[in-house]
């Protein structure tokens, strides 16, 4: 660019680009800062993922070795089949979140306190609400026992079983889960067009009907924000298992998340180029989530600027 | 109004309702009078197995000295403090600027650059892990405060963008266009005009930015190990080891740990709730 000497022009040419060059001295902090924490960051893991590593020693190339070593580890397999019991039992949260918002959804005396408190779990750590469930789970001291007493499971300790640890974990998970579809229900139910409710029951539709055909579709951005962010919950699940089983017993609750952190930065070795194998194949599959995000919000974009 | 208002309903109905709401809302709350209860509770009660029966004594004063004076808690509670606001400050300024210019100029790589923000802000921690490890080591800033701070600030940035560039861009573009009639410069729009008007997407970010950095467990055990940085989730959980069936300990420190982002919902509520269905609560 040629830059002029005399002054009063000198003004001129900051006047007719501080448009174009402004937004980029807005943007360069945060978006210098996220490259360097977040961007790069995803591309250097993957560079990782073909190495040899114990983060000390110099690292040493061992192209795809990781990731057939992955093929045969039966934890691996495991990890990623608990992975998928979260993302689907993790959805409960979607319906019943739905169908809680839909019962508070009404005005009576109270209803906004008691609408808070069914809020609040969601606002609780992840880390406090796996040491509730945790103790909740004990076999003797804790408040299930005598349930477990009344029907002939005495003893019978659900985070210590390979069948029922990931179960148990998930439920926890469910709790401050469904906190949040609610939030997301209630608003929704607060946006709905009540024009189109009533013309829907001048024409006869009441219950589920109405429910279905009317309701339904204009909950639509509620049920899809529930969705992802349940999904990204369901693959992020690593507080709750990291409390309450830390991947036991003998790896059966472990999933993807706490089995690359296991593997890179615990007691059991420093691995970090296994890890980051790990960690490329759960950001592989979060990709999934993310680009289908990302293009409905294209999408949308267009929408609006049509 | 979906479902029908209940007072429009049989009377009979009116009383269901209003019999049931109270009695759901007792089972969905379980398991925070579980801890409430027990944090009253002494070691008696707990070895005894009395956890749903009146407590034998009223502890609760004892057990949170307890907590506050054999253990690290009010240097983790204070570490939290440390970590979560000069957090939610930077992550805000940030996402101001960056918002304000995805939200108002055109330019080629802006939705580009908006689309870079959204999906990194949903990447799985794992992923970041290691090379932010590494980063931090390397900077000299591995268990510290600032070291933890740096990377929420620079990761928080990612949703408080997404935010903030929707939340500026349905402002009315009349106000910028006049401003730059009267010759304002864009650094003036900025401050002068868009600023002001963002204030309640800023107080809906700060809550929000609150809870999930004080909630944080898993940056905190990445890039903290000893007591003197730890925050209040990583701290809970290493004293769970030395507590082990220390249940009303346990439930006191719970409690501790879960005030400060409770009051914080409770106050600002609405703003909360705003930031997190993406500021669509109109209507």
């Amino acid at each position: 660019m040629e830059l002029n000497n005399s002054k009063p022009k000198r003004i001129t040419w900051w006047q007719k680009n501080q448009i174009k060059i402004s937004p980029w001295i807005f943007l360069a902090p945060g978006l210098i800062f996220f490259f360097i924490y977040v961007i790069a960051p995803i591309f250097v893991s993957i560079g990782i993922s073909f190495y040899q590593w114990d983060g000390l020693s110099p690292s040493i190339y061992v192209g795809l070795q990781n990731y057939i070593e992955l093929l045969d580890d039966e934890y691996f397999y495991i990890s990623l089949w608990n992975n998928l019991k979260w993302l689907i039992f993790f959805m409960l949260a979607v319906p019943i979140g739905l169908g809680l918002a839909i019962f508070l959804n009404q005005i009576v005396f109270g209803i906004r306190l008691i609408k808070s408190l069914f809020f609040f779990p969601f606002v609780i750590s992840q880390v406090v609400i796996g040491l509730i469930f945790t103790w909740f789970y004990q076999p003797n001291y804790g408040v299930i026992a005598p349930f477990l007493d009344l029907i002939g499971l005495e003893g019978f300790s659900i985070l210590a079983n390979e069948n029922t640890a990931t179960y148990g974990i998930i439920f926890a998970g469910l709790y401050p889960q469904i906190a949040y579809c609610l939030i997301l229900y209630l608003t929704g139910l607060n946006n709905i067009n009540p024009e189109q409710i009533e013309a829907g029951r001048m024409d006869g539709a009441k219950g589920f009907n109405l429910f279905w055909n009317i309701v339904l579709p204009q909950l639509r951005h509620a049920t899809f924000l529930a969705i992802v962010v349940t999904v990204i919950g369901a693959l992020r699940s690593f507080d709750m298992v990291a409390i309450m089983t830390q991947g036991g017993p003998y790896g059966y609750s472990n999933v993807l998340a706490y089995y690359m952190f296991e593997q890179a930065l615990s007691e059991y070795g420093y691995r970090m180029g296994y890890g980051s194998a790990i960690a490329t194949v759960l950001f592989t599959i979060m990709m999934f989530y993310i680009l289908f995000f990302i293009y409905r919000m294209y999408r949308n974009e267009r929408e609006d600027n049509n | 109004m979906f479902p029908t208002p209940i007072h429009q309903r049989p009377i009979i109905n009116q009383y269901i309702y209003k019999v049931f709401l109270p009695i759901s809302l007792i089972i969905w709350l379980i398991p925070i009078f579980g801890i409430l209860m027990t944090s009253i509770r002494g070691l008696g009660d707990i070895t005894a197995g009395n956890m749903w029966g009146t407590p034998s004594e009223f502890l609760l004063f004892s057990n949170l000295y307890d907590v506050f004076t054999n253990t690290p808690m009010i240097k983790y509670t204070l570490n939290s403090f440390k970590v979560t606001i000069p957090t939610m400050l930077g992550a805000v300024a940030l996402s101001c600027m960056t918002g304000f210019a995805l939200a108002r100029y055109k330019f080629k790589t802006n939705l580009i650059i908006f689309f870079i923000f959204i999906a990194g802000n949903f990447v799985p921690f794992q992923i970041l892990m290691i090379p932010v490890r590494d980063l931090t080591f390397k900077i000299g800033l591995y268990n510290t405060i600032t070291g933890l701070v740096l990377f929420h600030v620079a990761f928080q940035t990612g949703f408080c963008t997404l935010f903030m560039r929707n939340f500026i861009k349905a402002l009315p573009q009349e106000l910028i266009e006049a401003a730059r009639m009267d010759g304002a410069s864009e650094f003036k729009i900025f401050w002068k005009i868009i600023l002001p008007l963002t204030r309640p997407a800023i107080a809906a970010l700060c809550v929000l930015i609150f809870t999930f950095i004080w909630n944080d467990y898993f940056w905190a055990t990445v890039l903290i190990q000893g007591d003197h940085a730890m925050p209040i989730t990583a701290g809970l959980k290493s004293l769970n080891g030395q507590w082990i069936t220390a249940y009303h300990l346990l439930s006191t420190g719970s409690i501790v740990a879960a005030i400060p982002p409770v009051i914080m919902f409770f106050l600002m509520q609405k703003h909360f709730i705003a930031g997190l269905t993406l500021g669509a609560t109109k209507g």
